[in-house]
Protein backbone atom coordinates (compact mmCIF):
# COMPACT_ATOMS: atom_id res chain seq x y z
CA UNK A 1 0.00 0.00 0.00
CA UNK A 2 1.11 3.45 -0.47
CA UNK A 3 -0.01 6.48 1.05
CA UNK A 4 -1.68 9.69 -1.28
CA UNK A 5 -2.89 13.02 -0.45
CA UNK A 6 -5.15 14.36 -2.65
CA UNK A 7 -7.33 17.05 -2.95
CA UNK A 8 -10.42 16.42 -4.52
CA UNK A 9 -13.35 19.13 -5.17
CA UNK A 10 -11.47 21.36 -2.13
CA UNK A 11 -11.43 18.54 0.51
CA UNK A 12 -7.65 17.11 1.32
CA UNK A 13 -8.18 13.25 1.90
CA UNK A 14 -4.95 11.07 2.96
CA UNK A 15 -5.16 6.73 2.09
CA UNK A 16 -3.75 4.24 1.67
CA UNK A 17 -4.00 2.94 -1.76
CA UNK A 18 -2.67 -0.46 -3.79
CA UNK A 19 -0.30 1.20 -6.52
CA UNK A 20 -2.68 -0.65 -9.02
CA UNK A 21 -5.75 1.30 -7.80
CA UNK A 22 -6.87 3.61 -11.17
CA UNK A 23 -7.74 7.05 -10.11
CA UNK A 24 -11.70 6.90 -11.30
CA UNK A 25 -11.71 3.21 -8.60
CA UNK A 26 -10.48 5.70 -5.85
CA UNK A 27 -12.50 8.61 -6.55
CA UNK A 28 -15.87 6.13 -7.02
CA UNK A 29 -14.87 3.04 -4.21
CA UNK A 30 -13.02 5.21 -1.84
CA UNK A 31 -13.79 8.59 -2.00
CA UNK A 32 -17.80 7.53 -3.10
CA UNK A 33 -17.64 10.12 -5.70
CA UNK A 34 -19.59 7.65 -7.97
CA UNK A 35 -20.22 11.17 -10.32
CA UNK A 36 -17.50 10.28 -11.97
CA UNK A 37 -18.17 6.87 -14.22
CA UNK A 38 -16.66 4.20 -16.21
CA UNK A 39 -17.85 3.63 -19.79
CA UNK A 40 -14.80 1.55 -21.73
CA UNK A 41 -11.91 -0.45 -21.19
CA UNK A 42 -9.57 0.96 -23.91
CA UNK A 43 -9.59 5.14 -22.68
CA UNK A 44 -11.65 6.26 -25.82
CA UNK A 45 -15.03 6.93 -24.63
CA UNK A 46 -13.95 9.60 -22.10
CA UNK A 47 -17.05 8.98 -19.84
CA UNK A 48 -14.41 9.00 -16.65
CA UNK A 49 -13.58 12.41 -17.34
CA UNK A 50 -11.78 14.57 -14.68
CA UNK A 51 -9.76 17.26 -14.42
CA UNK A 52 -6.11 16.92 -12.54
CA UNK A 53 -4.46 20.25 -11.84
CA UNK A 54 -7.34 21.92 -13.86
CA UNK A 55 -7.12 19.97 -16.83
CA UNK A 56 -9.20 17.71 -18.13
CA UNK A 57 -7.93 13.75 -17.60
CA UNK A 58 -9.49 10.51 -18.25
CA UNK A 59 -9.41 9.20 -14.69
CA UNK A 60 -9.54 5.56 -15.83
CA UNK A 61 -5.89 6.36 -17.66
CA UNK A 62 -4.17 7.44 -14.52
CA UNK A 63 -3.20 5.64 -11.35
CA UNK A 64 -4.10 7.00 -7.84
CA UNK A 65 -0.86 7.55 -7.20
CA UNK A 66 0.15 9.77 -9.27
CA UNK A 67 -2.33 11.56 -8.70
CA UNK A 68 -0.41 12.08 -5.16
CA UNK A 69 0.48 15.72 -3.89
CA UNK A 70 -2.37 17.26 -6.33
CA UNK A 71 -5.59 18.69 -7.01
CA UNK A 72 -8.75 16.60 -8.77
CA UNK A 73 -11.72 17.89 -9.91
CA UNK A 74 -14.94 16.02 -10.67
CA UNK A 75 -18.67 16.20 -12.06
CA UNK A 76 -19.43 17.08 -8.04
CA UNK A 77 -17.18 19.92 -7.66
CA UNK A 78 -18.42 22.02 -10.16
CA UNK A 79 -21.05 23.35 -8.41
CA UNK A 80 -20.83 26.25 -6.04
CA UNK A 81 -22.81 27.87 -3.73
CA UNK A 82 -25.92 25.41 -4.77
CA UNK A 83 -26.12 26.94 -8.07
CA UNK A 84 -25.68 24.82 -11.13
CA UNK A 85 -22.02 25.59 -12.93
CA UNK A 86 -23.23 27.42 -15.96
CA UNK A 87 -21.95 24.11 -18.18
CA UNK A 88 -24.76 21.70 -17.05
CA UNK A 89 -27.13 24.52 -16.58
CA UNK A 90 -26.50 24.44 -20.82
CA UNK A 91 -26.61 21.14 -20.81
CA UNK A 92 -29.78 20.62 -19.26
CA UNK A 93 -31.51 23.68 -21.26
CA UNK A 94 -30.72 22.59 -24.26
CA UNK A 95 -31.21 18.89 -23.87
CA UNK A 96 -27.70 17.58 -24.16
CA UNK A 97 -28.15 14.30 -22.90
CA UNK A 98 -30.51 11.03 -23.19
CA UNK A 99 -29.44 8.47 -21.20
CA UNK A 100 -26.86 10.70 -19.10
CA UNK A 101 -24.17 8.11 -19.49
CA UNK A 102 -21.61 9.93 -21.53
CA UNK A 103 -22.66 13.63 -19.29
CA UNK A 104 -20.34 13.78 -16.49
CA UNK A 105 -17.80 13.37 -19.00
CA UNK A 106 -19.29 15.17 -21.83
CA UNK A 107 -19.49 18.63 -19.24
CA UNK A 108 -15.82 18.24 -17.50
CA UNK A 109 -14.27 18.87 -21.06
CA UNK A 110 -16.88 21.21 -22.26
CA UNK A 111 -15.34 22.88 -19.52
CA UNK A 112 -11.58 22.10 -20.18
CA UNK A 113 -12.54 23.05 -24.17
CA UNK A 114 -13.84 26.84 -22.74
CA UNK A 115 -10.58 26.97 -20.54
CA UNK A 116 -8.97 26.90 -23.49
CA UNK A 117 -11.07 28.70 -25.40
CA UNK A 118 -14.46 30.99 -24.11
CA UNK A 119 -15.82 31.44 -27.40
CA UNK A 120 -15.29 27.87 -29.98
CA UNK A 121 -16.56 27.84 -32.87
CA UNK A 122 -18.58 24.52 -33.56
CA UNK A 123 -16.00 23.07 -35.05
CA UNK A 124 -13.40 23.56 -32.39
CA UNK A 125 -16.13 22.18 -29.82
CA UNK A 126 -16.35 19.22 -31.51
CA UNK A 127 -12.46 18.50 -31.99
CA UNK A 128 -12.32 19.73 -28.26
CA UNK A 129 -14.89 16.89 -27.65
CA UNK A 130 -12.80 14.21 -29.70
CA UNK A 131 -12.20 11.46 -26.66
CA UNK A 132 -15.60 11.94 -25.57
CA UNK A 133 -18.10 9.21 -27.40
CA UNK A 134 -22.31 10.07 -26.68
CA UNK A 135 -23.99 6.64 -28.39
CA UNK A 136 -27.78 8.48 -28.04
CA UNK A 137 -27.62 12.14 -28.75
CA UNK A 138 -25.84 12.57 -32.33
CA UNK A 139 -24.02 15.04 -30.70
CA UNK A 140 -25.98 17.98 -31.94
CA UNK A 141 -27.49 19.35 -28.66
CA UNK A 142 -24.07 18.84 -26.64
CA UNK A 143 -22.34 20.92 -29.01
CA UNK A 144 -25.25 23.43 -28.94
CA UNK A 145 -25.31 23.35 -25.21
CA UNK A 146 -21.13 24.51 -25.09
CA UNK A 147 -21.98 27.32 -27.47
CA UNK A 148 -24.64 28.75 -25.31
CA UNK A 149 -22.71 28.10 -22.35
CA UNK A 150 -19.50 30.15 -24.26
CA UNK A 151 -22.00 32.98 -24.22
CA UNK A 152 -22.12 32.35 -28.00
CA UNK A 153 -25.34 33.41 -30.32
CA UNK A 154 -27.96 30.71 -29.86
CA UNK A 155 -29.30 29.23 -33.12
CA UNK A 156 -26.43 29.88 -35.29
CA UNK A 157 -25.88 26.36 -37.20
CA UNK A 158 -24.45 24.75 -34.12
CA UNK B 1 -10.08 -3.96 -15.66
CA UNK B 2 -7.52 -3.62 -13.22
CA UNK B 3 -4.02 -4.73 -13.37
CA UNK B 4 -1.28 -7.03 -11.58
CA UNK B 5 0.09 -5.62 -8.70
CA UNK B 6 3.04 -3.80 -9.04
CA UNK B 7 5.18 -2.20 -6.46
CA UNK B 8 5.53 1.20 -7.31
CA UNK B 9 8.54 4.40 -6.87
CA UNK B 10 8.59 8.00 -7.77
CA UNK B 11 12.11 9.61 -7.57
CA UNK B 12 12.66 13.17 -8.06
CA UNK B 13 16.07 13.04 -9.73
CA UNK B 14 17.12 10.85 -12.78
CA UNK B 15 19.89 9.73 -10.98
CA UNK B 16 17.77 7.70 -8.35
CA UNK B 17 15.18 6.90 -11.61
CA UNK B 18 18.30 4.95 -13.28
CA UNK B 19 18.96 3.49 -9.82
CA UNK B 20 15.42 1.98 -9.21
CA UNK B 21 15.89 0.71 -13.10
CA UNK B 22 18.69 -1.13 -12.45
CA UNK B 23 16.91 -2.73 -8.87
CA UNK B 24 15.60 -6.01 -10.77
CA UNK B 25 14.73 -7.86 -14.00
CA UNK B 26 10.80 -6.69 -14.31
CA UNK B 27 11.54 -3.07 -13.74
CA UNK B 28 9.07 -0.83 -16.39
CA UNK B 29 9.12 2.82 -17.20
CA UNK B 30 5.87 4.79 -16.49
CA UNK B 31 5.43 8.20 -18.22
CA UNK B 32 2.34 9.70 -18.52
CA UNK B 33 0.92 6.13 -18.73
CA UNK B 34 -1.24 6.57 -22.06
CA UNK B 35 0.00 3.60 -23.65
CA UNK B 36 1.33 1.83 -20.73
CA UNK B 37 -1.31 1.85 -18.56
CA UNK B 38 -4.43 0.27 -21.44
CA UNK B 39 -1.48 -2.55 -21.92
CA UNK B 40 -1.18 -3.27 -18.33
CA UNK B 41 -5.11 -3.44 -18.13
CA UNK B 42 -5.65 -5.79 -20.37
CA UNK B 43 -2.35 -7.78 -18.27
CA UNK B 44 -0.32 -8.33 -21.60
CA UNK B 45 2.48 -7.15 -19.71
CA UNK B 46 2.51 -7.22 -15.55
CA UNK B 47 6.03 -5.96 -14.46
CA UNK B 48 6.77 -6.25 -10.77
CA UNK B 49 7.68 -2.45 -10.05
CA UNK B 50 6.72 0.83 -11.92
CA UNK B 51 9.49 3.24 -12.13
CA UNK B 52 7.02 6.67 -12.41
CA UNK B 53 8.96 9.62 -14.27
CA UNK B 54 6.69 11.86 -13.59
CA UNK B 55 7.88 13.99 -10.63
CA UNK B 56 11.71 14.25 -12.09
CA UNK B 57 11.69 17.82 -12.87
CA UNK B 58 15.09 18.02 -15.08
CA UNK B 59 12.81 16.21 -17.13
CA UNK B 60 10.60 18.42 -18.11
CA UNK B 61 10.05 21.46 -20.68
CA UNK B 62 11.70 22.58 -23.76
CA UNK B 63 14.38 25.37 -23.88
CA UNK B 64 17.03 26.39 -26.41
CA UNK B 65 20.66 25.00 -26.88
CA UNK B 66 22.23 27.12 -30.03
CA UNK B 67 21.32 26.16 -33.25
CA UNK B 68 19.08 23.25 -31.65
CA UNK B 69 16.17 23.20 -29.61
CA UNK B 70 15.70 20.60 -26.48
CA UNK B 71 12.55 19.08 -25.22
CA UNK B 72 12.79 17.10 -22.07
CA UNK B 73 11.40 13.28 -22.40
CA UNK B 74 8.65 14.21 -19.76
CA UNK B 75 7.65 17.18 -21.91
CA UNK B 76 3.55 16.77 -22.48
CA UNK B 77 2.01 17.05 -26.08
CA UNK B 78 -0.10 19.86 -24.82
CA UNK B 79 3.03 21.55 -22.94
CA UNK B 80 4.11 21.36 -26.47
CA UNK B 81 1.62 22.70 -28.45
CA UNK B 82 1.92 25.12 -25.98
CA UNK B 83 5.42 25.75 -26.78
CA UNK B 84 6.11 29.08 -29.14
CA UNK B 85 9.67 27.86 -29.20
CA UNK B 86 8.69 24.24 -30.46
CA UNK B 87 5.76 26.68 -33.28
CA UNK B 88 8.96 28.69 -34.57
CA UNK B 89 11.85 26.12 -34.66
CA UNK B 90 9.78 22.40 -35.06
CA UNK B 91 7.05 23.35 -36.79
CA UNK B 92 6.49 20.00 -38.20
CA UNK B 93 6.30 18.52 -34.58
CA UNK B 94 4.09 20.85 -33.29
CA UNK B 95 2.06 20.43 -36.47
CA UNK B 96 1.87 16.35 -36.19
CA UNK B 97 1.00 16.67 -32.04
CA UNK B 98 -2.03 18.80 -33.05
CA UNK B 99 -3.60 15.18 -34.77
CA UNK B 100 -2.29 12.96 -31.41
CA UNK B 101 -5.41 11.32 -29.89
CA UNK B 102 -7.62 13.90 -27.82
CA UNK B 103 -7.35 16.85 -25.05
CA UNK B 104 -7.43 14.37 -22.25
CA UNK B 105 -4.69 12.10 -23.54
CA UNK B 106 -2.57 15.04 -25.02
CA UNK B 107 -2.70 16.24 -21.53
CA UNK B 108 -0.49 13.04 -20.13
CA UNK B 109 1.03 11.72 -23.04
CA UNK B 110 5.02 12.43 -23.04
CA UNK B 111 6.77 13.03 -26.24
CA UNK B 112 9.37 10.57 -24.72
CA UNK B 113 6.86 8.03 -23.96
CA UNK B 114 5.40 8.78 -27.50
CA UNK B 115 9.47 7.83 -29.05
CA UNK B 116 9.94 4.91 -26.83
CA UNK B 117 6.58 2.91 -27.16
CA UNK B 118 7.58 3.41 -31.39
CA UNK B 119 3.80 2.48 -31.86
CA UNK B 120 4.31 2.78 -35.96
CA UNK B 121 0.90 4.38 -36.24
CA UNK B 122 1.87 6.69 -33.68
CA UNK B 123 2.10 10.31 -35.11
CA UNK B 124 5.60 12.11 -33.60
CA UNK B 125 8.27 9.04 -34.32
CA UNK B 126 7.71 10.55 -38.43
CA UNK B 127 8.21 14.16 -37.69
CA UNK B 128 11.40 13.74 -35.36
CA UNK B 129 12.91 11.57 -38.35
CA UNK B 130 11.96 14.26 -40.53
CA UNK B 131 13.73 16.79 -38.60
CA UNK B 132 16.82 15.00 -38.19
CA UNK B 133 16.50 14.97 -34.20
CA UNK B 134 18.66 13.46 -32.18
CA UNK B 135 17.54 11.22 -28.69
CA UNK B 136 19.75 11.75 -25.76
CA UNK B 137 19.58 8.23 -23.82
CA UNK B 138 20.91 7.75 -20.16
CA UNK B 139 22.38 4.20 -18.47
CA UNK B 140 24.26 3.39 -15.77
CA UNK B 141 27.25 4.04 -18.07
CA UNK B 142 26.01 7.75 -18.56
CA UNK B 143 24.82 8.92 -21.36
CA UNK B 144 25.06 8.57 -25.44
CA UNK B 145 23.48 9.84 -28.33
CA UNK B 146 21.43 8.43 -30.79
CA UNK B 147 20.11 9.95 -34.84
CA UNK B 148 16.42 9.33 -35.16
CA UNK B 149 17.55 7.17 -37.71
CA UNK B 150 18.98 4.56 -35.80
CA UNK B 151 16.53 4.98 -32.94
CA UNK B 152 13.70 2.94 -34.38
CA UNK B 153 14.80 -0.47 -34.88
CA UNK B 154 11.34 -2.39 -35.36
CA UNK B 155 7.64 -2.68 -34.46
CA UNK B 156 7.47 -1.25 -31.04
CA UNK B 157 11.19 -1.95 -30.39
CA UNK B 158 13.89 1.34 -30.15
CA UNK B 159 17.59 1.83 -28.99
CA UNK B 160 16.87 2.49 -25.64
CA UNK B 161 17.94 -0.40 -23.96
CA UNK B 162 17.03 -2.15 -20.42
CA UNK B 163 18.30 -0.48 -17.76
CA UNK B 164 17.72 2.70 -19.99
CA UNK B 165 15.99 6.03 -20.25
CA UNK B 166 15.47 8.47 -22.69
CA UNK B 167 16.19 11.87 -21.22
CA UNK B 168 15.56 14.35 -24.21
CA UNK B 169 15.41 15.25 -27.52
CA UNK B 170 17.10 17.80 -29.67
CA UNK B 171 15.98 18.87 -32.70
CA UNK B 172 17.99 21.09 -35.29
CA UNK B 173 16.06 24.36 -35.57
CA UNK B 174 13.69 24.07 -38.61
CA UNK B 175 13.25 27.88 -38.74
CA UNK B 176 10.98 29.48 -41.30
CA UNK B 177 10.08 26.37 -42.80
CA UNK B 178 6.95 25.51 -43.65
CA UNK B 179 5.36 22.32 -42.49
CA UNK B 180 2.20 20.15 -42.81
CA UNK B 181 0.85 16.91 -41.27
CA UNK B 182 -1.59 14.90 -42.87
CA UNK B 183 -3.33 11.82 -41.44
CA UNK B 184 -5.15 10.32 -42.89
CA UNK B 185 -8.32 8.45 -40.76
CA UNK B 186 -11.65 7.40 -41.46
CA UNK B 187 -13.11 8.58 -38.17
CA UNK B 188 -12.90 11.03 -35.39
CA UNK B 189 -10.01 10.02 -33.00
CA UNK B 190 -8.11 7.31 -34.41
CA UNK B 191 -4.64 6.37 -35.30
CA UNK B 192 -3.06 6.85 -38.70
CA UNK B 193 -3.89 4.73 -41.61
CA UNK B 194 -1.63 6.58 -43.01
CA UNK B 195 0.26 10.09 -42.33
CA UNK B 196 2.82 12.12 -43.55
CA UNK B 197 4.47 15.06 -42.08
CA UNK B 198 6.65 17.14 -44.78
CA UNK B 199 8.99 20.37 -43.76
CA UNK B 200 10.00 22.51 -46.63
CA UNK B 201 12.05 25.59 -46.81
CA UNK B 202 10.93 27.63 -50.07
CA UNK B 203 13.33 30.12 -51.21
CA UNK B 204 11.32 32.66 -53.41
CA UNK B 205 8.88 30.28 -55.29
CA UNK B 206 11.35 27.81 -55.44
CA UNK B 207 11.83 24.49 -52.81
CA UNK B 208 15.25 24.81 -51.79
CA UNK B 209 15.25 22.06 -48.63
CA UNK B 210 12.61 19.37 -48.12
CA UNK B 211 12.01 16.82 -45.63
CA UNK B 212 9.16 13.85 -45.24
CA UNK B 213 8.54 11.50 -42.87
CA UNK B 214 6.04 8.75 -43.06
CA UNK B 215 3.87 7.06 -40.56
CA UNK B 216 2.84 3.49 -40.83
CA UNK B 217 4.20 2.72 -43.75
CA UNK B 218 6.52 0.20 -42.62
CA UNK B 219 7.47 -1.31 -38.95
CA UNK B 220 9.30 1.95 -38.25
CA UNK B 221 8.75 5.30 -39.09
CA UNK B 222 10.02 6.26 -42.35
CA UNK B 223 11.97 8.99 -44.63
CA UNK B 224 10.23 9.29 -47.99
CA UNK B 225 14.28 10.44 -49.39
CA UNK B 226 13.51 9.69 -52.82
CA UNK B 227 10.55 12.60 -52.94
CA UNK B 228 13.20 14.73 -50.71
CA UNK B 229 15.55 14.63 -52.98
CA UNK B 230 13.36 15.50 -56.70
CA UNK B 231 11.49 18.73 -54.73
CA UNK B 232 14.75 20.41 -54.12
CA UNK B 233 14.92 22.98 -57.43
CA UNK B 234 11.65 22.14 -57.84
CA UNK B 235 8.60 24.93 -58.52
CA UNK B 236 6.37 24.55 -55.88
CA UNK B 237 3.21 23.80 -57.52
CA UNK B 238 0.87 21.38 -57.82
CA UNK B 239 2.19 20.26 -61.04
CA UNK B 240 6.19 19.31 -60.29
CA UNK B 241 5.18 18.75 -56.93
CA UNK B 242 2.84 15.92 -57.68
CA UNK B 243 5.76 14.61 -59.74
CA UNK B 244 7.93 14.73 -57.07
CA UNK B 245 5.98 12.73 -55.24
CA UNK B 246 5.16 9.90 -57.20
CA UNK B 247 7.91 8.19 -55.07
CA UNK B 248 6.67 8.28 -51.86
CA UNK B 249 6.34 4.96 -51.16
CA UNK B 250 9.23 3.61 -52.63
CA UNK B 251 10.97 1.23 -50.27
CA UNK B 252 8.49 1.10 -48.08
CA UNK B 253 6.73 -2.11 -46.51
CA UNK B 254 3.22 -1.08 -45.50
CA UNK B 255 0.96 -3.54 -43.40
CA UNK B 256 -2.50 -5.01 -44.74
CA UNK B 257 -4.98 -4.82 -42.44
CA UNK B 258 -8.95 -3.92 -41.56
CA UNK B 259 -7.86 0.14 -42.45
CA UNK B 260 -6.66 -1.09 -45.91
CA UNK B 261 -4.52 -3.17 -47.85
CA UNK B 262 -0.60 -2.61 -48.82
CA UNK B 263 -1.71 -1.25 -52.26
CA UNK B 264 -3.94 1.04 -50.68
CA UNK B 265 -1.55 2.51 -48.05
CA UNK B 266 0.90 2.71 -50.90
CA UNK B 267 -1.14 4.87 -53.23
CA UNK B 268 -2.31 6.80 -49.72
CA UNK B 269 1.29 7.43 -49.49
CA UNK B 270 1.80 9.15 -52.48
CA UNK B 271 -1.25 11.51 -52.13
CA UNK B 272 -0.94 12.35 -48.89
CA UNK B 273 3.07 13.49 -49.41
CA UNK B 274 1.82 15.68 -52.44
CA UNK B 275 -0.96 17.42 -50.43
CA UNK B 276 1.14 17.97 -47.02
CA UNK B 277 4.41 19.05 -49.24
CA UNK B 278 1.98 21.18 -50.89
CA UNK B 279 0.69 22.82 -48.05
CA UNK B 280 3.98 23.12 -46.33
CA UNK B 281 5.41 25.25 -49.38
CA UNK B 282 2.15 27.57 -48.85
CA UNK B 283 1.18 26.67 -52.46
C1 LIG C 1 -7.49 6.25 -26.78
C2 LIG C 1 -6.08 6.53 -27.22
C3 LIG C 1 -5.85 7.07 -28.48
C4 LIG C 1 -4.55 7.36 -28.89
N1 LIG C 1 -4.38 7.91 -30.13
C5 LIG C 1 -3.12 8.20 -30.57
C6 LIG C 1 -2.90 8.78 -31.85
O1 LIG C 1 -3.82 9.09 -32.59
N2 LIG C 1 -1.62 9.04 -32.23
C7 LIG C 1 -0.54 8.74 -31.41
O2 LIG C 1 0.60 9.01 -31.78
N3 LIG C 1 -0.73 8.20 -30.19
C8 LIG C 1 -1.98 7.92 -29.74
N4 LIG C 1 -2.16 7.35 -28.49
C9 LIG C 1 -0.97 6.98 -27.67
C10 LIG C 1 -0.41 8.16 -26.91
O3 LIG C 1 0.22 9.01 -27.83
C11 LIG C 1 0.56 7.77 -25.77
O4 LIG C 1 0.52 8.77 -24.83
C12 LIG C 1 2.01 7.69 -26.11
O5 LIG C 1 2.16 6.75 -27.13
C13 LIG C 1 2.84 7.24 -24.90
O6 LIG C 1 3.31 8.32 -24.13
P1 LIG C 1 3.21 8.23 -22.52
O7 LIG C 1 3.98 9.37 -21.98
O8 LIG C 1 1.80 8.15 -22.14
O9 LIG C 1 4.03 6.90 -22.24
P2 LIG C 1 3.71 5.62 -21.31
O10 LIG C 1 2.42 5.03 -21.68
O11 LIG C 1 3.92 5.97 -19.89
O12 LIG C 1 4.92 4.69 -21.77
C14 LIG C 1 4.96 4.07 -23.04
C15 LIG C 1 6.17 3.15 -23.13
O13 LIG C 1 7.39 3.88 -23.17
C16 LIG C 1 8.23 3.59 -22.06
N5 LIG C 1 8.79 4.90 -21.66
C17 LIG C 1 8.08 6.05 -21.49
N6 LIG C 1 8.91 7.09 -21.26
C18 LIG C 1 10.17 6.59 -21.28
C19 LIG C 1 11.47 7.18 -21.12
N7 LIG C 1 11.62 8.51 -20.93
N8 LIG C 1 12.56 6.38 -21.19
C20 LIG C 1 12.42 5.05 -21.43
N9 LIG C 1 11.21 4.44 -21.58
C21 LIG C 1 10.11 5.19 -21.52
C22 LIG C 1 7.34 2.93 -21.03
O14 LIG C 1 8.06 2.02 -20.24
C23 LIG C 1 6.32 2.21 -21.92
O15 LIG C 1 6.85 1.01 -22.39
C24 LIG C 1 -3.44 7.08 -28.03
C25 LIG C 1 -3.67 6.53 -26.76
C26 LIG C 1 -4.97 6.26 -26.35
C27 LIG C 1 -5.20 5.67 -25.00
S1 LIG D 1 -13.84 4.89 -18.96
FE1 LIG D 1 -12.16 6.21 -19.17
S2 LIG D 1 -12.17 6.61 -21.25
FE2 LIG D 1 -13.76 5.16 -21.11
S1 LIG E 1 -26.64 10.58 -23.53
FE1 LIG E 1 -26.45 8.43 -23.65
S2 LIG E 1 -24.35 8.18 -24.11
FE2 LIG E 1 -24.60 10.31 -24.26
Amino acid sequence: MTRISVRVDGVDYTDEVEPRTLLVHYLREQLGKTGTVVGCDTSNCGACTVHLDGRSVKSCNVLAVQADGHEVTTIEGLATGGELHPVPQAFHECHALQCGYCTPGMIMQAVDVLRENPDPSEEEIRLGLEGNLCRCTGYHNIVRAVRQAAGAREGAQA
Amino acid sequence: MIPAAFDYVAPTSLDEALQALGSGDDVKVIAGGQSLLPILRMRLNAPERLVDLGRIEELRGVSEEGDSLVIGAMTTYSDVLDSDLVRQHAALLHKAIREVADPQIRHRGTVGGALVHADPAGDVGAPALALDAELVVAGPGGERTVAAGDFFRDLFETAVGEGELLTRIRIPKHTGWGAHYEKFVRVAHQWSIVAVGATVRVDGRTIAEARVGLTNMGSTPLRATAVEQALVGKPATEEAVREACAAAAEGTNPPSDLNGDADYRRHLATVLTRRAVLTAAGA
